[in-house]
This record gives C-alpha cells, structure tokens and sequence, in this order.
C-alpha cells in the first residue's frame, strides 16, 4: 500500500476534522473522561465522547446527527476535556470546526438560537467599533433573541456602579476593523 | 524592558474595578504599563465559534501593534483575553503559512515576539518580592482560589500552571497573609460566555462553584477572570434564585485583595462597585 492512498481525502466530517484542524477521531478510545468533566455533558443530547464516537462511525447519516446537535453549541470552549484527555485530542477546536460546518450547511439546532444570537451580537459590536460596547451588545442580543424583558433589573445596578457605559469606547482605526472583518468573513 | 497592558474590552466596563485595582497596584509599587496603542478586542469566545479566522486575526492586530511600539512583554489581566493571545501566538508559530495569511488579513507584520503575562504571572515576577515590606494590612481570611478555566487551559499551549489544583493564586495569596482552603472547584467553568445566552447554565455552575467555597469555610472567593467575577458576583441574583438560597460570600480580584494588604482603600481597588457587599476589608 503506498503512502498516498494512506491518506486518500475522506469526504465525511472525522476527515474535514483531520484536514482543518489536525484532530485524528480515531484516536479516542471511548475512556469518557471528557464527558465526565464536561460542565455542560448533562445538557447535551451527545456528551462530547459520543460525538467522537458518531464521527468514528464515518457515515452521513451519523455526521448529520452532529452537525444538527444540540452539543456542539453547548460546548462552552471551557477545555476542560483537553486537558483530561489521555489521547490529547483537542475537542474544544473540534467544536468550533463542527460548529462552523454546521452553520455552512444550514443544519445549526433551533435550541442554540439565543447562543447564536448572542455570539452574532458580540461581533456585530466589534466590527464597528472594534471594541466591546456593552449596552449596544445587549441591545442588539434583545433584538435578535426578542428576549426584551431580560435583565432589564440589571441594568440600573450596573449604570450606578459606573460599569455600563451608554457611548461606545471606540478604536481610532475603525477602518482597519472593517477590513479585517471583510477579509475573514467568507473562507 | 519595555512592559505593555492589553485590558482588554471587560476592564473598560464591567470590570472597572479590575482595571482600577490594577493600575492601582502599577501606581503603588512604581511598575510601568504602557497600554497598547488602539487596541482592538481580542474576539472572545464568539470569534473563535463562528469564524476561525478572525480568531486569529483579531489578537494577531493587538500582537502586531505592541511589537511595533517596542513593547517586549503585555501583560493581560483578563484570563480569557490571555488565552485568547497566547492561543494565538502558538497557532501562527506551529503554521507558517496560517502566519503569512492572517498578516495579509491585517496588513502587518506579526512576528511573535512578545511575550505575554496573566496577571498572577506579573504580580510573582514584580510584586511578590517586595510585598512583604508593603504590606501594613495583612490580609487575614481564609480564601477560595478561584482560577476558573482560561487562565490554567489550555494548559499544554499556556503552559503556565498545572491544570488540575493549580498553586500559582494560592501561593501568591498566602504572601499578604490569607490561608487558602482545599477547595476542588478551583478549575471547574463558571458558565463563562453564557451569562446573557444562558444565564440559566451560568446559575447553576456558579452555584456550585459558590457552595463549596462557603461549605468550606472561606470568608472570600478570589478570582483573576473579569468574566468569572460578573458570574460569581453580578450575576449573584440569578444563582440565589435558581438554588434559592442566600448566598453571601465576595469575590475579590486577586488584586483587590493585595491592595488592601497594602493599605489602599475599599474605593480605590473598586470594591464599592460589587454587587456582592464585601465586608471584610
């Protein structure tokens, strides 16, 4: 068997895993450290060691099952299942890998939709002023999650403390920030 | 030796008090912070979820602009703006090629050449030597060490402190006085980006993160996480409610606490802006 065909492209997700982040899924073994660490495992309709699973299984309708996953947006980037993981498999950069594909292909799981909104917010705020505006963050997650009632307590506590601002801390080259965002928004 | 500041976008907001007992310490012991010129966010956990490659970019603008101006080591006192950076100089350090592209995205040339410091990496190499000498307060409680997850993970790329019961917080803690208790919620996520998304999430693991600290007979819970203290503290309401219970224990910014140890007072390291009365100073 020659070298290339050792590595011949996979057309599924575990190969799209290897390929963009270099995280070999065979390597798990089924331990379930990772999901036994996870803060969110209780919550996800997959714990992260049956993702690795459903992706070792390499069949579409499996791949499918994790793109569509609740999971994968309630994997909260927190490490921990690196950091236990006899085999050293980086799940967490696996995660943002899935998450994207999912967006990509349109399969993103109605649940996650205030997680989304909420990210979406984040870099909507910083592509125009390349720094976090708080109250526009909040403002802007209101209006794409319709949550309009949320922490509307909150915000006079904050506004006493002097930790909310109402203008927008501003970067002076703001043109830079639209060119960067432009350049990275379709791969 | 020129030292740099990246605050990052919490310590301008919600994190005024961290920002304020930072520079409180600079201004007490004579350390210079010269703040990154137009610094931009370093694009937090949402960059890295959505879109790889302005995850990168982001902090590779922030790397370049400090390298420009000569700035040989930042100093990062938010622990997810940290591993933000130190992620980032790893990645385009292991792939060249990734390098060359995002400096074509930023229309600069990163080279990789600062080096980055979290907070307690700071306060050991410039504060904990001459500490005792300054301190007038001792600060004698028993403290929860409260490192949360992006100041220790991960912890292969950081390659700071041991992952799991890390001592770094601990020890520096136990120079002005405190006692630290065992306490193995010390790594364990606070429910980090959630806050606004899933506040419920961010309730419950903070609640436990809380109950032990009490359960253990801490009189504080100390942090070094901008994000870990608006769970722990602001977010207090929420995590009473979803328990429903009271719980009362303060969460003070690891440099809150060695300002009081110095004799600053509660305003100056911003204790007064907490949700979460601390009343032990």
């Amino acid at each position: 068997m020659s070298h290339s065909e050792h590595h011949t492209e996979r057309n599924n997700l575990a190969g799209g895993i290897e390929k963009n982040v270099g995280v070999l899924t065979q390597k798990c073994y089924q331990c379930g450290k990772c999901s036994a660490g996870c803060p969110v495992a209780d919550q996800m309709d997959f714990p992260p060691s049956m993702v690795l699973r459903l992706l070792q299984t390499e069949t579409p309708e499996n791949d499918d099952k994790v793109l569509r996953s609740h999971s994968i947006w309630l994997c909260i980037a927190c490490e921990m299942c690196l950091s236990r993981c006899p085999m050293e498999i980086d799940i967490p950069s696996m995660m943002d890998y899935l998450r994207q594909s999912s967006r990509t292909e349109k399969k993103v799981n109605k649940k996650a939709k205030n997680i989304i909104a909420f990210h979406k917010s984040f870099l909507n705020s910083i592509r125009y002023t390349g720094r976090l505006f708080e109250l526009g963050l909040i403002i802007d997650y209101k209006r794409q999650s319709l949550n309009l009632m949320q922490d509307v307590s909150l915000a006079p506590k904050m506004i006493s403390r002097g930790k909310l601002h109402f203008i927008p801390n501003m970067i002076k080259d703001t043109g830079h920030m639209a060119r960067i965002f432009k350049k990275t928004s379709k791969k | 030796m020129k030292t740099g500041i990246y605050p990052g976008c919490s310590l301008t907001g919600s994190a005024r008090d961290y920002n304020e007992s930072v520079f409180a310490l600079a201004e007490a012991f004579g350390l210079e912070l010269n703040q990154i010129p137009d610094w931009n966010c370093c694009g937090a956990t949402a960059a890295h979820n959505l879109n790889k490659e302005l995850s990168l970019a982001l902090p590779a603008r922030i790397l370049a602009i400090a390298e420009k101006n000569g700035i040989d080591e930042i100093i990062v006192p938010c622990a997810a703006c940290y591993s933000r950076l130190v992620v980032t100089q790893h990645e385009l350090k292991k792939n060249p090629e990734l390098k060359n592209r995002i400096n074509e995205v930023i229309e600069m040339d990163y080279r990789g050449t600062s080096k980055i410091l979290n907070v307690i990496e700071w306060i050991d190499k410039y504060i904990i030597p001459v500490v005792a000498e300054k301190t007038v307060k001792p600060f004698n409680y028993k403290v929860a060490c409260y490192y949360g997850c992006l100041l220790v993970r991960p912890n292969k790329v950081l390659n700071y402190d041991r992952a799991e019961d890390p001592q770094t917080m601990d020890v520096v803690m136990t120079k002005i006085g405190a006692v630290p208790v065992d306490y193995p919620y010390k790594t364990e996520c606070c429910g980090a980006g959630f806050s606004v998304s899933r506040t419920d999430i961010v309730s419950k693991l903070s609640g436990k993160i809380i109950e032990d600290a009490e359960y253990r007979g801490a009189d504080a819970i100390i942090v070094a996480c901008p994000m870990c203290h608006s769970n722990l503290d602001m977010r207090r309401p929420d995590i009473n409610k979803y328990w429903a219970t009271e719980y009362k224990i303060p969460v003070i910014f690891v440099t809150q606490a060695i300002g009081l140890a110095i004799g600053l007072s509660p305003e100056k390291v911003g204790l007064k802006r907490h949700f979460v009365d601390v009343k032990i100073s």
